[in-house]
């Protein structure tokens, strides 16, 4: 999550001028986004934190949006990357509309236009500092997929960024099947992003969760998760470690 | 001519003499869109060469085939340029322009002077009109009709044009794409069984009742007229 090491050995060598123009490395992040398919569509869970480093700055980011009718995105990394891409996503669902006809962009077409977008922007060395996560439905087909900042994109049942790979993937690799009810699979997310709550330390506690359909997209109001602290190593931390040292 | 499912279209190709080939009026530009032409050939070549990049680089981006009917927007706004500059001329071809998108198969008809219409069925070019008339007779079965006899129907109305010449597969040209298959121009061999099949050589269309069998007009976009060399650009 914190890329400053590598990035500034690079832009020595890499076009000297207009440097302020690139993105070097990230400054508001955004942490894991979570997706699985289910049932009836898909469900998308991200927490609503926008850290400075590692100051947990900004507590109520919308990291999940939704895109045309048929597709929601959920972005971790830089948050104003983030609302570049969605200046372009607009951009894109404006002209399809305009077309007015009976054919609209799915979630597998802005997946992939989101990709050339990514790559692109990588080969010019000038990425948008951001892993996506893009699900949607479209005439009955579910579709989930990721995208990240170098281009690296794949389609699957669950996906996840940031730390969320190694996190919840894991959890989401034995519990997750086909046909979860939507019930099911808050509870499942839930689960994930709990676990990324005790152990990621960019993350908050205030997340929302975004559901698609066939008929539509719903995102959650922000909410908390409840936590347990009440283990007894919590309870006399200093316990056995009394004195100065 | 065109089905909920199917698209075909036909052309008769005359060529000049026995001794040189056939002018090529049918052209693939995806696996879900086909044109057809009638008009200044080389003009079409020219389109059809845009119509592909245009499909090429929408399935570039999207990974998915462009829907048939904002290829044909493209188009028309294409050739409408031609009729506001004063330095340049309108393209002188019509395209009837096959394809698949989300909503089904669909005939699109384009002019040189940018307009376009959706058609169940049509057919352009020289003696044209002969096709017309038959296809007017049928057009209502063909969105119900199965592929077989959309294509029955394309070589009846093929047959009108070339009025009391026989019908034979080396002067025509039939395509056919739908759900599910690929535009393909179906070889002679498939076209001479066809014909003979159908018993189309001097014998009449078949019944106008929409029984399954014979008259499913389907909605292809039929060259109706021969590849003639002297075609003039839009004789509708």
């Amino acid at each position: 999550m914190n890329m400053v090491d590598s990035a500034p050995a690079m832009h020595n060598l890499i076009g000297s001028e207009s440097d302020s123009q690139r993105t070097l490395y990230p400054y508001v992040t955004g942490t894991s986004v979570v997706g699985i398919k289910y049932k009836d569509g898909i469900l998308l869970a991200a927490d609503m934190g926008g850290s400075y480093g590692s100051t947990l700055r900004y507590k109520t980011v919308e990291r999940l949006k939704s895109v045309g009718k048929h597709s929601i995105i959920g972005a971790s990394g830089e948050i104003s990357d983030f609302q570049e891409i969605m200046r372009y996503l607009d951009e894109l669902i404006l002209y399809d509309n305009m077309w007015d006809d009976g054919n609209s962009l799915g979630p597998k077409q802005v997946h992939n236009y989101l990709t050339q977008v990514m790559y692109n922007r990588r080969n010019k060395f000038n990425p948008l500092w951001n892993s996506l996560v893009l699900g949607g439905v479209k005439n009955g087909q579910k579709y989930l997929g990721t995208v990240s900042m170098i281009g690296v994109h794949y389609e699957d049942n669950h996906v996840a960024t940031g730390f969320g790979n190694h996190l919840a993937r894991p959890l989401l690799r034995d519990e997750w099947h086909e046909n979860l009810t939507f019930e099911e699979g808050v509870k499942l997310l839930e689960k994930c992003m709990r676990v990324l709550l005790y152990r990621d330390r960019s993350a908050v506690n205030k997340l929302q969760i975004a559901k698609i359909t066939e008929e539509g997209v719903t995102i959650s109001e922000p909410y908390a998760l409840k936590t347990f602290w009440n283990f007894a190593a919590f309870q006399n931390p200093t316990a056995g470690a009394e004195g100065s040292w | 001519m065109r089905s909920k499912s199917h698209v075909v279209l036909a052309s008769v190709n005359k060529a000049n003499s026995e001794l040189s080939s056939h002018q090529k009026k049918i052209f693939k530009v995806d696996d879900h869109i086909g044109v057809a032409i009638a008009g200044l050939t080389a003009d079409g070549r020219v389109l059809s060469r845009y119509m592909r990049n245009e499909c090429i680089n929408y399935s570039y981006t999207y990974e998915s085939p462009l829907p048939v009917g904002r290829l044909v927007v493209q188009l028309a706004d294409k050739a409408q340029v031609c009729t506001q500059r004063s330095w340049k001329r309108p393209y002188g071809i019509g395209l009837l322009v096959g394809g698949l998108d989300e909503s089904g198969a669909h005939l699109y008809y384009n002019c040189p002077s940018g307009n376009y219409f959706e058609y169940q069925a049509f057919a352009i070019g020289s003696r044209s009109q002969a096709a017309k008339t038959y296809l007017e007779r049928k057009f209502e079965t063909f969105m119900d009709s199965s592929r077989e006899n959309l294509i029955k129907d394309a070589l009846f109305a093929l047959r009108e044009t070339l009025q009391g010449e026989k019908l034979t597969s080396s002067i025509c040209t039939i395509a056919v794409m739908g759900i599910g298959e690929a535009f393909h121009v179906l070889d002679q061999e498939t076209v001479k069984t066809l014909i003979s099949e159908f018993e189309i050589v001097g014998e009449e269309p078949p019944a106008d009742a929409p029984d399954q069998g014979s008259v499913a007009e389907p909605a292809p976009a039929d060259q109706g007229t021969p590849a003639d060399q002297s075609a003039s650009p839009m004789d509708i």
